[in-house]
């Protein structure tokens, strides 16, 4: 059944829904890229809370006019409408109060899902029986969906997609330097609430496949994975929308496999084994290689410290100095420096005068500062330019 | 043709000022910053922009390129106004001012100099690439060029913002406290650039704080401490009567008399 479903087995509908989450994982993570690294993340879980009091003000409107109060397009709509007074309250409060960010997306947040849940409670009461389905827009459901809905997520996927692609580089440079981009002309708040757009559009479209709860973690997570493999923020976009890809197709046919399994929280947590995967294994920035870094560069440190003490005819006294000096073969089991030993003391300790030399004339001020104890002169100066050093080092220079 | 009319434009108002501002007051919360002021800083000089911490230096400078908003005051470049002209016009801010952790290389960094010649969807091709390059080398930062922008000393920092203003090919040059926090080597690099543009009838204008080399540096120097007290040539201005008057009892009297020496 699962095997079915991840390879689009499932029937027409089904799969359908799937591309449909897939393209809608896609939009999310690069549009999300753009918030994370602009530090507004948050905004977006303040736009998909604010979201629910208009899709329940449409869904009464929709059966007041005697149509289908389930009609997507027209929840839609009204969703737009109250996310986007939830997005100007907060941009408004930040920018013409002392409240900081923050206490405004609180406050958005809060008081526009307790009023979506109290709409919610009054629908029931109302007319029970008919509201059946609202309440997936919490938290996300594919079973039962109609190809038209599907089309309808996909299609507004692709066209957020676009619009990254299109304002990538004003919205980059918002990021990065505001100040700059202000100076060439960018109009900063356009271009804000621009990406924040973006990012309202995502939580609409897609408020029936992963439900605005946890429409943020498609956000906010891939683009958190994505950072760890890339170190340019047009990659991180790509990954990012690579990551909320894979998240939405797999979720969503995951889901389908079970009529009673919410769709938004298996997204999110395929989501977040990709974050998880990133946080361990990116290479640079996760975690195993930090950690592998950071034993390498201890054991260097340890082996030179303990080779400079040798030249100077120290006692090591350092338990994992000497072990890795023992190790390597520079000092014998009791201590007492071996061939190989002597002769590499007597190179690192040329080596750190050499630099000593280097780093008090100016004249090599940009070389110096790539001093750090470790690094062979070798790899940082030529031949010539180490043998003009040697002779100001006189005739002691030479060991 | 069109080459030719684009040069004579640039000969026909080389008289008119780069940035002429008046009657600005910038203001956050009830206390201004930067009250009335009026100043018409003159073409193809290095003009020093000079006074105690918190007169309002900064804010000049962002308020003049409407970085932040002022209160009043009309501000032209060239004649016409600034916004008309931001291709002519290279900013350096602050270095503090960013996130330094954000995902881009240095030529990255340089490359958004040319973002508003590229337009939304124009492509960066070889020659840009190459452009870049070609400015990162003239702060001397060519080495560096694929290195992730964090990795970078304070100094290198400041020298990439430079050659990402370089890129613009501007021929005004605004530039905010350049030589804060940063190394000699680095110093010695941006003065030389700044003075190269300079040579080619360029127009720089930067905020600086050590007193001991604005003479050295610049031509011209403004003098404020919210309101502004003097802008002219740098004998007639860096008097101790004006240092007196922009710093008040916060400058030494040692201070005062090496400017009048210098």
């Amino acid at each position: 059944m699962l095997w079915e479903a991840l390879s689009l087995q499932l029937g027409y509908n089904a799969t359908l829904v799937t591309l449909g989450a897939m393209m809608l994982g896609v939009a999310a993570g690069s549009t999300g890229t753009f918030l994370y690294l602009s530090k507004r993340a948050l905004v977006s879980d303040a736009i998909s809370h604010a979201t629910l009091p208009g899709v329940v003000l449409a869904f009464m409107a929709m059966v007041a006019l005697g149509g289908d109060g389930r009609f997507l397009p027209g929840l839609m709509l009204g969703s737009a409408v109250s996310a986007g007074a939830g997005l100007l309250a907060v941009t408004w409060m930040a920018a013409r109060t002392r409240l900081a960010e923050d206490a405004a997306i609180g406050a958005v947040l809060s008081v526009f899902f307790g009023f979506g849940v109290v709409l919610l409670t009054v629908v029931q009461v109302m007319s029970a029986g008919r509201q059946a389905g609202l309440e997936t827009f919490l938290l996300g459901a594919t079973a039962g969906m109609l190809w038209g809905e599907a089309v309808v997520i996909a299609l507004g996927g692709a066209l957020v997609l676009g619009l990254v692609v299109l304002l990538r580089r004003p919205m980059a440079l918002v990021a990065f330097d505001p100040g700059y981009a202000a100076g060439q002309g960018m109009r900063l708040r356009t271009v804000e609430l621009a990406m924040m757009g973006l990012a309202l559009a995502i939580t609409v479209v897609g408020l029936k496949i992963v439900g605005l709860v946890l429409i943020v973690a498609l956000l906010i997570i891939p683009p958190v994975a994505a950072r760890f493999w890339s170190e340019r923020v047009g990659v991180v976009v790509a990954i990012a929308g690579f990551f909320g890809g894979i998240a939405g197709y797999a979720g969503a046919a995951i889901s389908a496999t079970a009529p009673a399994l919410p769709t938004g929280p298996i997204i999110v947590l395929m989501a977040f084994a990709l974050f998880l995967l990133s946080l361990l294994l990116a290479p640079g920035r996760g975690v195993l290689a930090a950690t592998l870094r950071h034993l390498r560069f201890q054991r260097r440190v340890h082996l030179r410290q303990g080779l400079l003490a040798l030249a100077g005819g120290q006692p090591v006294y350092e338990p994992l100095t000497l072990r890795l000096m023992r190790r390597a073969g520079l000092v014998r089991a009791d201590g007492v420096a071996t061939e190989t030993g002597r002769a590499m003391a007597a190179r690192a300790r040329l080596d750190e005068r050499r630099w000593q030399m280097l780093r008090s004339d100016p004249a090599f001020e940009a070389a110096a500062a790539r001093y750090d104890g470790l690094t062979p002169l070798e790899e940082v100066l030529t031949a010539d330019q180490i043998a003009a050093l040697d002779r100001g080092l006189g005739p002691e220079g030479i060991v | 043709m069109g080459l030719e009319l684009v040069g004579s434009e640039t000969i026909a108002d080389a008289s008119e000022s780069p940035l002429s501002i008046s009657g600005l007051t910038v203001s956050y919360g009830e206390k201004p910053a930067v009250f009335s002021v009026d100043v018409s800083f003159q073409p193809g000089q290095m003009t020093a922009i000079v006074g105690p911490n918190g007169a309002g230096k900064s804010t000049l400078l962002k308020a003049a390129l409407g970085i932040i908003r002022p209160l009043s005051g009309r501000v032209t470049s060239y004649g016409r106004p600034l916004d008309e002209m931001r291709a002519r016009i290279a900013y350096v801010p602050q270095r503090a001012s960013v996130d330094w952790d954000f995902p881009a290389r240095v030529l990255d960094v340089v490359m958004m100099g040319l973002y508003r010649e590229l337009g939304l969807l124009g492509r960066m091709r070889g020659q840009h690439r190459a452009r870049a390059m070609a400015c990162l080398a003239r702060v001397g930062m060519e080495g560096f060029a694929n290195r992730q922008i964090g990795q970078l000393s304070g100094g290198q920092q400041q020298r990439v913002f430079l050659a990402r203003a370089l890129a613009q090919g501007a021929d005004l040059y605004l530039l905010d406290e350049p030589f804060a926090g940063v190394d000699a080597a680095t110093e010695k690099a941006i003065i030389n650039v700044l003075k190269d543009l300079n040579a080619q009838g360029r127009t720089v204008i930067a905020v600086h704080h050590d007193l001991a080399t604005v003479p050295e540096y610049f031509d011209r120097l403004f003098l404020i401490n919210t309101t502004a007290i003097a802008e002219g040539p740098m004998a007639e201005v860096f008097t101790p009567a004006n240092l007196q008057v922009a710093y008040g009892g916060r400058l030494a009297l040692a201070q005062l008399g090496s400017a009048a020496a210098g």
